[in-house]
């Protein structure tokens, strides 16, 4: 099912408007689109969205095909900052160019290979893929943010992804260092955890920031 | 190498240091004599203590540095903690780790040691590791370290005998080494080798440091290697590159694989054992649904009955109403009036405003009872190691007024000093936290003596407390919610260690309580004096009276005789002096129980004392802190006059 880059990214913007920003539908203004655009009259033509008047509705097939667009499009940015270390303006620019060669079979490689992510660098969820849900059903070796972890449950700090060197080496000075053994205490109201002798509390943006390759004591 | 021992004995040096918490403070103590205030909350010894000691007829100079977690500095005391290392020649470097943090702490030897430092490893706090059921091989440890390494509980003395005796027998000639994986050694030989300077710091370390791109230290290189530089700078960026591979975290993982080693066969730890019984109370100090009862708890008994009742009450009642009323003023107003005649002279030192009558007997007998209390309570608590958990507990709430829960600890001493906490506002990390918090010290946050007196004055009439708490509450909300949407900056991150709970040591609790109170006294009782003089100087120049005319029509507007301005007035030069002002005139029937209760929000609110706006000055610089003391001024008419309004309207507490 090929659509131009133009169709996906149509698709995109009102998948956005419409499943994450709760609209029932999106005007052409909004999308920048004319309704007379080749583009989106192919997208109605697939049956993916549905044209009254000024305005643009999703139907479901155009809802699973917009969010395998807009994963596109997360993994595609995740990969430009983590990955090729590509900031700012010219990191979007590169995502929305890329994404559009991002077809399926690519994009779960590059899922994989980022550990498969939970959100965009802006800090938007990207939907999970039927990678995502594999790794998950399998579960035995998963890295998983310290925020996911149950209180209990024991493991490896398997890398940080904070951005901030200050902290990280703040962090690794503490002991939570690669390597270490961590155990969850609590998860409310602030993450507290054992790592060797010492327990540390952080809050939940910096737990999003440890990642833990988890052990499954019980 | 460069480390140089070969000194004259005077000018031998010790040099503490360590993680925070781990008991260097209280080493210092313990080889000096002198003490310095021992704390469990990172941040608090900023300043570097010196003292001396003699070992074997030999005087040494000790100098204790702030916590550092690394040779690789983050903030700005563990640079001057470094600092201290690299230029201040040490006869022998203590390094003092927490046993139960063993495995943690070792990485910093290990850098310590290989930067050719003269390393002796204090193994400290090996009593609570024992009751944890973990054994050191202390012997082997050294063999296995090749430097010397004791085992002690400082705040005991236990090992403080084999520590001096090790300084006193260092044999700076052995010198150990450790081996990382061979493709680090080669990358660090290879960037050591331009290295011509003479450092502090052996090449080696230098080396390891400039792979981490260690600032400081390529400042360093760039004064002191001037024809090589270039070659240094590519060899160090080919290395980066070749192994493409954050070096800082390599290092350490290197580092951590060595502690592992050496840590195999020394350190025993008995397995399956029951918690106890501070565990436990730890745990539920954490828990939302034990930890607000409990701080309930500690609020009830801590501050309104040990404090409020004992501290402003029965102590108070003592002092003022028996050594002063009875025995001192009449001694000394008899004193006074025998020896001069002079009028102004009397009045300056026994009058209404007089240095004694007044500065001494308010800073004596009403203020130090209750400020007094309060350390003890704050120093006890604080040795427990109560506050970092508080902190974790509050730190949601606190996020919505903008700060995080570390700021909890200058809020609680607030309520004991606001001056004190002030200063104490440093430790916290942006500059946003830092005004956050300044501001709502100085709006909402009453000091002991204050909220000493204010208790005592409001308990007498029913309803009252009430209203005075739920209108400062109220305030503090809005005003954080506010300046948290107002104020500009990132938001702050919660990151904390929790120290394990303890039973509190009565010899740590006494020692910071009485420094609290020297500070207490050098810092604020000069400041009573000069209150004193100025009220005087201000009643005798009749600019009291042209003061309390300016500000009558605001305090009429709040529906207050204007006698209170005076008490008003007051306020400014100690907050309690106000509150205090007010006491006297409800014990004359002069207020009503509205009047009072309006009266005694306002002045809660009310500019902080003088000592406190220096203190903000200080720390804030003028233009934040008259910005503050302004909008403090605005805030606390305007809700004084609308209390007076609500509650005219309402009929309560007519």
């Amino acid at each position: 099912m090929g659509y131009t880059e133009r169709a996906e990214d149509i698709l995109e913007a009102l998948w956005i408007a419409v499943v994450e920003e709760g609209d029932n539908s999106a005007s052409l203004d909004n999308l920048d689109v004319d309704v007379q655009d080749p583009a989106l009259l192919d997208l109605e033509r697939q049956a993916l969205i549905e044209i009254k008047g000024e305005r643009v509705y999703l139907r479901s097939e155009g809802r699973r095909a917009g969010e395998r667009v807009v994963r596109r499009h997360r993994l595609a940015e995740r990969l430009m900052m983590d990955i090729l270390d590509l900031k700012g303006n010219n990191a979007n620019a590169k995502a929305c160019e890329f994404e559009h060669l991002l077809n399926e079979g690519v994009d779960t490689r590059i899922c994989t290979l980022l550990n498969h992510p939970a959100t965009c660098p802006h800090g938007r969820p990207i939907p999970p893929g039927e990678c995502c849900r594999n790794a998950r059903r399998s579960a035995e070796i998963g890295v998983v943010p310290l925020t996911e972890m149950k209180v209990g449950e024991e493991g490896e700090i398997a890398y940080l992804t904070t951005s901030d060197t200050k902290k990280m080496q703040k962090l690794m000075s503490l002991g939570v260092l690669p390597g270490n053994h961590i155990r969850l205490n609590r998860r409310f109201p602030s993450f507290i955890f054992h790592v060797g002798n010492s327990e540390f509390a952080v809050d939940e943006q910096l737990a999003k920031e440890i990642f833990i390759r988890s052990a499954h004591s019980e | 190498m460069a480390v140089q021992n070969a000194v004259c004995a005077a000018d031998r040096k010790i040099v503490l240091v360590g993680n925070p918490n781990v008991g260097k403070s209280v080493l210092f103590n313990a080889l000096t004599g002198a003490y310095t205030v021992v704390s469990n909350y990172p941040g608090t010894s900023v300043e570097v203590s010196r003292g001396n000691c003699q070992i074997d007829g030999v005087s040494y100079e000790v100098l204790d540095t702030p916590g550092m977690y690394s040779l690789l500095p983050i903030t700005e005391e563990e640079r001057v903690a470094r600092e201290i290392l690299l230029k201040e020649k040490a006869h022998t470097v203590i390094h003092v780790i927490d046993a139960r943090n063993l495995e943690r702490m070792l990485p910093m030897t290990l850098q310590l040691v290989e930067a050719g430092l003269p390393v002796i490893l204090l193994i400290n706090i090996l009593d609570e590791a024992e009751r944890r059921g973990m054994y050191v091989d202390i012997p082997l440890l050294q063999e296995k370290l090749g430097i010397p390494v004791i085992g002690g509980a400082m705040a005991r003395k236990r090992g403080l005998a084999e520590l001096r005796q090790a300084i006193a027998s260092y044999d700076s000639k052995v010198k150990a080494v450790f081996g990382y994986s061979r493709d680090l050694e080669k990358d660090i030989a290879k960037i050591s080798e331009h290295l011509t300077g003479d450092y502090t710091l052996v090449p080696r370390s230098i080396a390891l440091l400039l792979l981490q791109k260690d600032e400081d230290v390529w400042g360093l290189i760039r004064d002191a290697e001037k024809g090589s530089l270039e070659a240094i700078e590519k060899a160090v960026n080919d290395t980066v590159y070749e192994r493409r591979m954050d070096l800082n975290l390599r290092i350490s993982l290197e580092r951590k694989r060595i502690c592992r080693a050496i840590l195999e066969e020394v350190v025993h730890q008995q397995a399956d054992r029951k918690p106890t019984f501070f565990e436990r109370l730890a745990g539920w100090t954490i828990n939302p649904w034990t930890g607000f009862p409990l701080l309930l708890l500690v609020l009830y008994f801590g501050v309104y009955v040990f404090v409020g009742k004992f501290g402003a009450g029965v102590l108070v009642d003592l002092l003022e109403g028996g050594l002063f009323e009875n025995y001192l003023n009449p001694w000394v107003v008899g004193l006074v009036h025998k020896l001069t005649s002079w009028y102004w002279l009397r009045e300056l030192l026994v009058g209404e405003y007089g240095v004694f009558t007044l500065g001494v007997r308010y800073a004596v007998a009403l203020v130090l009872p209750i400020v007094g209390t309060f350390f003890l309570a704050f120093s006890l608590m604080e040795d427990v190691g109560y506050f970092p958990r508080l902190a974790m507990l509050v730190d949601r709430v606190f996020k919505k007024i903008g700060l995080n829960g570390r700021a909890v600890i200058p809020m609680v001493l607030g309520f004991g000093c606001d001056t004190m906490a002030t200063m104490v506002t440093r430790t916290l990390e942006t500059v946003r936290e830092r005004v956050i918090v300044t501001l709502l010290l100085a709006l909402a946050v009453p000091c002991s003596a204050q909220l000493g007196v204010i208790m005592g004055l409001l308990s007498e009439v029913p309803g009252a407390l009430p209203v005075w708490v739920a209108c400062v509450m109220l305030v503090f909300l809005a005003v954080g919610l506010l300046s948290a949407r107002l104020l500009p900056g990132e938001r702050p991150m919660f990151y904390m260690e929790l120290p394990p709970m303890r039973l509190p040591q009565a010899r740590n609790v006494l020692i910071k309580t009485v420094s609290r109170m020297q500070w207490y006294f050098l810092e604020i009782f000069p400041l009573f004096i000069f209150a004193s003089i100025l009220l005087w100087a201000g009643k005798m120049t009749g600019a009291l009276n042209g003061l309390v005319r300016i500000m009558s029509p605001a305090i009429s507007a709040l529906g207050l005789p204007s006698e209170t301005t005076a008490a008003f007035i007051f306020g400014f030069f100690r907050r309690d002096f106000g509150a205090a002002g007010l006491y006297d005139m409800h014990s004359q029937g002069l207020l009503s129980p509205r009047q009072l209760t309006v009266a005694a929000v306002t002045m809660t609110l009310f500019v902080p004392c003088i000592a406190q706006f220096l203190m903000m000055k200080k720390e804030r610089g003028w233009k934040v802190s008259l910005g503050i003391f302004l909008l403090v001024t605005l805030l606390a008419f305007a809700v004084g006059w609308s209390l007076n309004v609500v509650l005219g309207f309402t009929g309560w507490l007519a």
